[in-house]
Parts: structure tokens; sequence; C-alpha cells
């Protein structure tokens, strides 16, 4: 029997390669922050389930990947919107 | 029995996850993307409610589905519509990715299932539930955040107020929205007090249940990109120095703590246990407001232009038609 700490775990290494893959694939710079988005949150996946292992031992899952991952959550947005205003930036340069 | 049905929601899920994700990055239609993303990003959170993860679920709803792809959805507006062809990539280059995801999706899932066979043998679970009772909070994840792990925070505090001032110095502010039509005007002046008080509880919850200042400042964001949707041009933003002096306060708070009970001869962060529930209290009310500022912000894209600002949602619509 799978358990859910493997299921997950295995979908955020999915994630994060294909998330990986199309930001170097992609041409768009929307698509390619968009991509890097899906790979950071298989990385947060891989993080959480290995905190939901502690369940059946400690009876709480472990809350410092939570906190690593809440953090991770909240920078990953601020990188996202300074990545946004950069490229909008480069499209008026280039337009000018 | 039952742990089958939880194994077939498991596996459901994690399809649902690896088809959606697949499905946001492959297509080359950008507007379908980010809406994809979008349902991406709620079902992650539904994935973190399963994992016993309460506080990201919230955090994956407010701020990994809302903000993100409100900001993903903003910029989209700005995007050249129909767009340049794509470039085709070269079938060496193309073998060659393929190649290096296969291997690198190999390599990290050996490691992860070597991490997962590890055991508890490394955990800092239990250090953590020893300790919980001087932190002051009972939230783990909140002791963990702003106790525990207090740096971490002050240093996420100052990622944010840096990625804000990027967003703030590379130029003005997006053009704003027309005014909206009556049900959604009627929705927005539901909502946007409903988010507010959220964000309080949240805030307040935070220290013995999931929630804090993270979902708060978002809850609170929120509001900010409703009005903005709504026409105010300003977001409900107080004025430009009030709001300057907001987007700095969680970390000025933050410091200001961390060396005060250094002065009482405790180490930087470091709180006296009968003063910890109060001081977290002050630090997370301040980084709320600082979160909630520097996502709006980001949100709009650069300072509101000045006249917008004062503006409220009513006074607004009875100057009409000036946008």
């Amino acid at each position: 029997m799978l358990s859910a700490e493997i299921i997950y775990g295995l979908t955020g290494v999915g994630l994060f390669t294909l998330g990986l893959r199309a930001t170097l694939l992609q041409a768009s710079l929307l698509a390619r922050i968009l991509a890097i988005n899906v790979c950071g949150a298989g990385v947060f996946l891989m993080f959480v389930s290995i905190a939901y292992q502690g369940l059946a031992q400690m009876q709480v899952p472990d809350p410092v990947p939570h906190a690593l991952v809440l953090t991770g959550i909240v920078v990953a947005v601020s990188a996202t919107a300074l990545a946004l205003a950069l490229g909008r930036r480069l499209r008026e340069s280039k337009d000018e | 029995m039952n742990a089958l049905l939880w194994m077939l929601l498991d596996l459901l899920l994690a399809a649902m996850l690896l088809g959606l994700g697949w499905a946001a990055v492959a297509t080359r239609d950008l507007k379908r993307g980010v809406a994809l993303f979008i349902a991406f990003g709620l079902l992650l959170a539904l994935a973190w409610a399963r994992l016993r993860a309460p506080d990201l679920a919230l955090a994956e709803a407010a701020i990994g589905a809302g903000i993100a792809g409100a900001l993903l959805l903003a910029a989209l507006r700005s995007e050249p519509q129909g767009g340049q062809p794509a470039a085709v990539p070269s079938r060496v280059f193309l073998l060659t990715l393929n190649l290096f995801s296969v291997l690198l999706a190999v390599t990290v899932a050996w490691a992860l299932l070597s991490a997962l066979a590890m055991g508890d043998s490394v955990r800092l679970a239990q250090p953590v539930t020893e300790h919980l009772s001087q932190s002051g909070v009972s939230n783990p994840v909140t002791a963990v955040l702003l106790n525990f792990r207090a740096y971490d925070t002050l240093l996420e505090l100052a990622v944010i107020l840096s990625a804000v001032l990027g967003v703030l110095a590379l130029g003005p502010a997006r053009p704003g929205y027309r005014l909206p039509g009556p049900v959604l005007y009627g929705l927005i002046r539901w909502l946007v007090p409903l988010l507010i008080v959220t964000g309080g509880y949240l805030l307040w919850v935070g220290a013995h249940a999931p929630g804090g200042a993270f979902q708060a400042g978002a809850t609170l964001a929120a509001a900010a990109v409703l009005l903005r949707l709504g026409g105010v041009d300003g977001a409900g933003l107080p004025a430009a120095v009030v709001s300057r002096w907001l987007l700095a306060a969680g970390l000025l708070a933050f410091l200001a703590v961390g060396l005060l009970v250094t002065a009482f001869g405790y180490g930087f962060v470091q709180y006296p246990p009968d003063l910890a529930a109060g001081l977290i209290l002050v630090i997370e009310s301040a980084a709320t407001l600082s979160i909630a500022v520097a996502l709006a912000l980001a949100y709009i894209g650069g300072w509101p232009s000045r006249r917008a600002q004062s503006g409220s949602l009513h006074t607004h619509t009875t100057e009409g038609g000036t946008h």
C-alpha cells in the first residue's frame, strides 16, 4: 500500500521537474515565471511530505518544514511580483 | 477499507495536481495557463489540508492561488495579444532537455525516498513540542516562525520589503480599472469589510490555531486588490507617507523588539517567556500591515497616482465617469 507521503512526495518530484523543464523551454517571460512557480510548488510538496511522516510517531506533523514552506510561499510571491515588474519594464524599454 | 479510500483520494489528487501543473506550463495560450495555474493553486491548498498543514492551506489559498493569480492576470493584461510565434526549439535541445529532466526526476525521487526511509531519526518536532509552553503561543507553526526560528521570519520580511522596493523602483503603476457594474460594486461593498474582519481574526487566532501574520496580511491585500478592480486606483491604501511607514513597520517592529530584549540580558529575538505572547502579537500585528501594504503595492505595480489615493469607493462612484 502506498503511503500518503510517498504519493505526494513523488508528485512533488514530478511538478519540480516539469516546472523546471518548462522554465527552460518556454519562450515567453510570463510563461517562464508561471513555470518556475509550479517548480517551486513541487519543492514545497516534497518538504511537507517529509513533515507528514512525523505524524505516525509524534501525533503531529513536523512544524519546522511547515514554517519553512510558509516562508517560501510568501517569498515566492514577492519574487514573482518583482520578476513581473522587471518583465514589464523590459518590454517597455524595448518598445521605446 | 478506510485506508484504501484515503489512498484513492491521494492518488486522484496527485494525478489532478500533476495534470493541472502540466497543462498550465505546456499550453501556448497564456490566459489559459494562468487560469489553470490558479486552479492548480487551489488544489494544492487541498493537498496541504490533506497533509495536515492547515496553516499552509490558508496561505496557499490566499497567497499562492489568490495574490499570485491576481499578479499574473494583471501582467497578462499588458502582455501583447496574440504574441510572437514561439521559437521552435531544435531537436537536439529538446532531446537533451528531456533526458536531463528524466535523470533529474530519478535522482530527486531517489533522494526523497531515501530521506523518507530514514524515518524519524532526524526530526525537530520533538524539541518544538517540548518547548512549546515557553514560546508564548500554542500553535507550533507560529511558535517556529515567530520564536524558535525568528531569524528566518525577520529576514523574510526584509526580502519582501526589498522585492517591493524593487517593484516600486521599476516605474509607475499600471493604469487602473474602470468603474464596475452594479453587481460587482455591490459584491465589493460586502466583501471588503468582511475581508478586513477575517484578516483581524486570522491574526488573532494564529497564536493558538492555524492562521497568523502571513494569512492575515494576504487577506487584507485581497481586499486592496478587490478595491482596485472596483475602480479605486489607490486600492484603499493610506497616503504615500503613511504607506511607506506601514511598509517598513513589520521589519522595524521586529528589529526593535529583537534589540530591546538584548538590553535585558537576553539574546537577539530571544523573548522573556512571560512577555513572549505580547511581544509576538506586537510583531505579528506590524508584520500583517507590512505584508498587506507590500502585496497591495506589488499588485498595483508602483505608487498609485496621487489624485486617486484619497478616494474611497463611495466618493469615487459619486464623482462618476471621470475614468
